[in-house]
């Protein structure tokens, strides 16, 4: 075994992706175990076919959202509206395609992209001209857009589903260069907001503003436009996704195209172990929670459940995800592993003992349980200071 | 000084809490070291040390927040871990801390008993709960109508309805962390007044405080601590108070001399030198009438003044924080608008504001980050500050201020507090500001610590910076300024220069009103510099 494998192996244990990765192979191969052909990956002209890249291809517009939702958290905020802001952005783009001279040309798709976006842009500037500058709470601000966004996109779309037939714009949501189009989109976008935030110091305001905003503000960071921008940049992110969901379909649908996807996205930014009290976040962890998320609804079709009953499956392994990867649980695991070990070893072992510690296992404050640990154990042997104990 | 009689021996009998031993180690970091600690039935225990000592430490121990590395306690001669102060409490082991942790929306009864309210058949049982708050705050001596809503009582009281609702379990051992620091002198007295009465009950108090004429006036014994060691139990009245200091630094006491000469050395001849700051009829309604101020280049100039007197408003103003609605500013000779705290920054102004955790800290991020923010922030998020230039700037600072541990990675929201102000006053001074403003930098935190920072703050001056000094210790403010400016009920009422002492500065803001007196820090910091 090579010391960089051991050090992969650490840091994997202490890190909060754990359990999130664990969680996304089991689902993974549940599905193998079920359908042994899910994980094969076939080539064929020049596309790659197979569950797995239905799985980022279906995936694509969830992680899009979830990444701007992963600043917007950052923040302290929530972003509700971009379910609605998907949806317009498919009407939009759909219906100046279909209105325009030409509605297979590309410069027909062009302007539509270009319309619907712009669109986005206004409309990530009305959440955060509610939120940062007349202070809305971010839940409240965003339930405006969330309702009478779909009301916008019905009225865009005249209460249609509006069908167009253009290959560019097909492209976006159903293309494939190798890969799905879209997925390249969204890891494009995620690379880019990985390089934006962490190579330069972007990153550390968006937490400060998170953690403190009014000690950001005294130490001269601008609270506001930080905040503004996050949201523009979620509505956005949102809009393309949009058009990833249209354009997979050729059609806008302004009731069903992008429903309960803000719902999708929080969960994963979560599952993703940012925290919803902002601050830390992190894009690794979004880019996984999408992952699960998106798994999980192909499991779900995939295993043949029952509808009734698939948002309740659902609901059960995220609950697991996000109980797995708390620090409480963590903790817990981590002790109960070497709980094998009599806590009274010799001294000498001491040290190598304490090094395999878990550095969050100290603040674990257990609310119950004391009679099992190990330090109990340590508090009767003789010469207690020698010990090592497990707490 | 009491006035009720203490015991003429030392408590004796057996110890109702004994911790032997006690080892607790974070990752990189002992926090304690072997430390023993023994409470007995019916004293009242002085906890000392420097911040980062281990005192907090040692309590979340014994209140199972922690559970130590190794080493034991025991309750009554009973081995006990407690697995978390709930526990803690039901076992009459009691824990008011320094920020009081209660409903401000609820009844005084209702803080006192929440969670263990009386019922009647499954309901809470109202009446019932006020009788049972009204008889508790009885034996206590405090007459506070038990459904008046907690809000509307001073902070001074809703501290005494939290020890109320300590000890309304029965407490046998009761911790008061830092209880006085933020009471005046007479909400001190009926502190101490109460924590006799409940001492004479049989009540183990441990006591922790920064103010030493307090301790002197209330411990019957105390345990010293430095650096997560003991270094020894002793009673109140065989250690002096000199011999307290120096075990609690372990080092001579010098520096506070040398504060007080380099101040006096950087004093001199800094009448003619550049005004930083002007200031004219800059007022904010409501918030502080408008004042004259000018602050020269090398100059301390101190705010003296009681809590509420406008001492803080006053400095927000000269940073941008509030916006001010009369009056002019010029910085450097040129006029400017300080309508934001980034505008201010770009003047050359720096603001540490008194409330470190709520408008200082970024409690979740490391060392590193919190000491370039302010930098970071001004070169804008564009312009990182390239990792090897970010690394010299924090090893320098964490070296020069002395700030520990000194890792650059360590969480600021588990530093002490004298070390967390340290990160702040380094993340103003990486920004090498023309004038710095200081607000409380000293409060709460420990003699060592606010030695050093107050040497600094002296040394700064002697290079030139303009420093605003804010404190409520009037003889903190006197030894460092050069001038003071004197406020009272939201307004400058006079500016003196550096003769002047803290009697000048206690008769200007006594002198229409009587009642008001100083806060009790003051008496203990003329102690030490005489000691």
């Amino acid at each position: 075994m090579s010391a960089a494998t051991a050090t992969f192996a650490q840091r994997m244990r202490g890190s909060r992706l754990l359990w999130p990765v664990v969680a996304l192979v089991a689902l993974l191969l549940a599905n193998a175990a079920r359908n042994p052909g899910f994980l094969s990956v076939r080539l064929q002209d020049g596309h790659l076919y197979g569950s797995l890249v239905d799985i980022l291809k279906n995936g694509a517009p969830t992680l899009l959202i979830a990444l701007g939702m992963t600043l917007v958290i950052a923040t302290r905020g929530i972003d509700l509206s971009v379910g609605a802001v998907a949806a317009i952005a498919g009407a939009v783009a759909c219906t100046t395609i279909v209105g325009s001279s030409d509605p297979t040309s590309p410069a027909a798709a062009v302007t539509g992209i270009g319309v619907a976006l712009a669109l986005c842009l206004v409309l990530g500037l009305w959440n955060g001209f509610l939120v940062s500058l007349l202070g809305i709470q971010p839940i409240i601000a965003t339930l405006v857009l969330m309702t009478a966004g779909r009301g916008i996109a019905m009225l865009v779309t005249d209460g249609q589903i509006i069908t167009v037939r253009n290959d560019f714009f097909r492209e976006i949501g159903a293309g494939f260069l190798l890969f799905p189009i879209s997925i390249l989109i969204a890891l494009a976008a995620l690379v880019a907001v990985a390089l934006v935030t962490r190579r330069t110091a972007l990153g550390l305001l968006i937490e400060s503003v998170g953690i403190n905003p009014e000690a950001s503000r005294l130490a001269g960071l601008r609270s506001r436009t930080i905040i503004w921008t996050v949201y523009v940049f979620a509505a956005v992110c949102a809009g393309v996704a949009g058009l990833m969901i249209s354009s997979n379909v050729s059609a806008a649908d302004a009731n069903n195209a992008g429903l309960w996807i803000e719902m999708d996205a929080i969960l994963a930014v979560v599952i993703g172990g940012s925290s919803l009290a902002g601050g830390r976040y992190s894009l690794s962890g979004t880019l996984v929670g999408a992952l699960i998320i998106q798994t999980l609804t192909t499991t779900v079709y995939s295993m043949g459940i029952a509808p009734e009953v698939t948002l309740v499956f659902k609901a059960l392994v995220v609950i697991a995800v996000c109980l797995l990867q708390a620090p409480k649980m963590r903790a817990r695991f981590a002790r109960r592993r070497p709980a094998g070990h009599p806590a009274t070893q010799p001294s000498a072992d001491a040290d190598s003992l304490a090094a395999q510690q878990d550095p969050a296992d100290h603040d674990a404050a257990e609310p119950d349980g004391v009679a099992d640990r190990p330090v109990a154990d340590a508090v009767d042997a003789p010469d207690t200071k020698q010990k090592v104990t497990q707490s | 000084m009491t006035d009720t009689p203490r015991p003429t021996t030392a408590p004796t009998g057996d110890p109702v809490v004994a911790m032997r031993g006690i080892t607790m180690e974070f990752p990189g970091v002992t926090a304690l070291a072997d430390v023993d600690f023994r409470l007995l039935p019916g004293e009242v225990h002085a906890l000392m040390g420097e911040n980062g000592a281990g005192k907090s430490t040692l309590i979340k121990v014994l209140t199972g927040v922690y559970t130590a590395t190794s080493g034991t306690t025991e309750l009554r001669g009973e081995r006990v871990a407690f697995a978390g102060p709930a526990a803690a409490q039901e076992a009459g082991v009691s824990t008011v801390y320094q920020e009081v942790n209660l409903c401000p929306n609820l009844s005084v009864a209702e803080n006192i008993l929440l969670g263990r309210e009386p019922r009647r058949f499954g309901a809470i049982d109202l009446p019932g709960t006020r009788a049972r708050a009204a008889e508790l705050l009885g034996r206590m001596g405090l007459t506070i109508d038990p459904a008046s809503t907690l809000a509307e009582h001073p902070i001074a009281i809703q501290q005494l309805v939290a020890i109320a609702r300590a000890v309304a379990v029965d407490a046998q051992v009761l911790i008061l962390d830092e209880p006085t620091s933020s009471l005046d002198q007479d909400e001190v007295a009926e502190l101490f007044r109460i924590m006799r009465h409940l001492r004479d009950q049989g009540v183990a108090i441990l006591f922790v405080s920064h103010f030493l004429e307090q301790v002197y006036e209330i411990a019957d014994r105390m345990t010293v601590l430095r650096n997560g060691r003991l270094v020894g139990e002793h009673l109140t009245r065989d250690l002096s108070r000199l011999q307290l200091v120096s075990a609690m630094i372990g080092r001579e006491l010098g520096v506070l001399e040398e504060v007080e000469r380099l101040a006096e050395d950087a004093g001199s001849g800094t009448s003619g030198a550049p005004p930083v700051l002007e200031a004219s009829g800059l007022g904010r309604r409501g918030s502080i009438a408008p004042f004259d101020l000018t602050i020269r280049s090398g100059e301390v100039v101190g705010l003296a003044g009681l809590l509420g007197s406008g001492r803080t408003e006053l400095a927000r103003l000269l940073f941008g924080a509030d916006r001010a609605d009369s009056g002019s500013v010029r910085v450097g000779g040129k006029d400017v608008s300080l309508r934001t705290p980034r505008a201010a920054i770009a003047s050359g102004i720096a603001f540490c504001s008194e409330d470190r955790k709520g408008e200082g800290i970024l409690a979740d991020l490391s060392i590193r980050d919190n000491l370039v923010l302010a930098m970071q922030a001004a070169r804008g998020w564009a312009r990182p500050i390239p990792r090897r230039t970010k690394d010299e700037l924090v090893a320098r600072w964490i070296e020069t201020l002395d700030i520990r541990p000194a890792d650059p990675d360590a969480i600021v929201g588990r530093l002490s507090g004298g070390n967390q102000q340290k990160v702040l006053l380094a993340r103003w001074l990486v920004t090498n500001p023309r004038l710095l403003i200081l607000d409380e930098p000293t409060r709460g935190i420990d003699i060592g610590a606010k030695a050093q920072i107050q040497k600094l703050v002296a040394q700064l001056a002697a290079e030139g910076m303009a420093v605003v000094y804010i404190s409520a210790e009037l003889e903190e403010v006197a030894r460092l300024s050069h001038r003071v400016i004197v406020l009272k009920d939201r307004a400058k009422v006079a500016e003196l220069d550096a003769s002047a002492t803290v009697d000048d500065i206690m008769g200007l803001i006594a002198e229409t009103d009587a009642t008001a007196a100083p806060r009790v820090g003051t008496a203990a910091r003329t102690e030490q510099v005489a000691s």
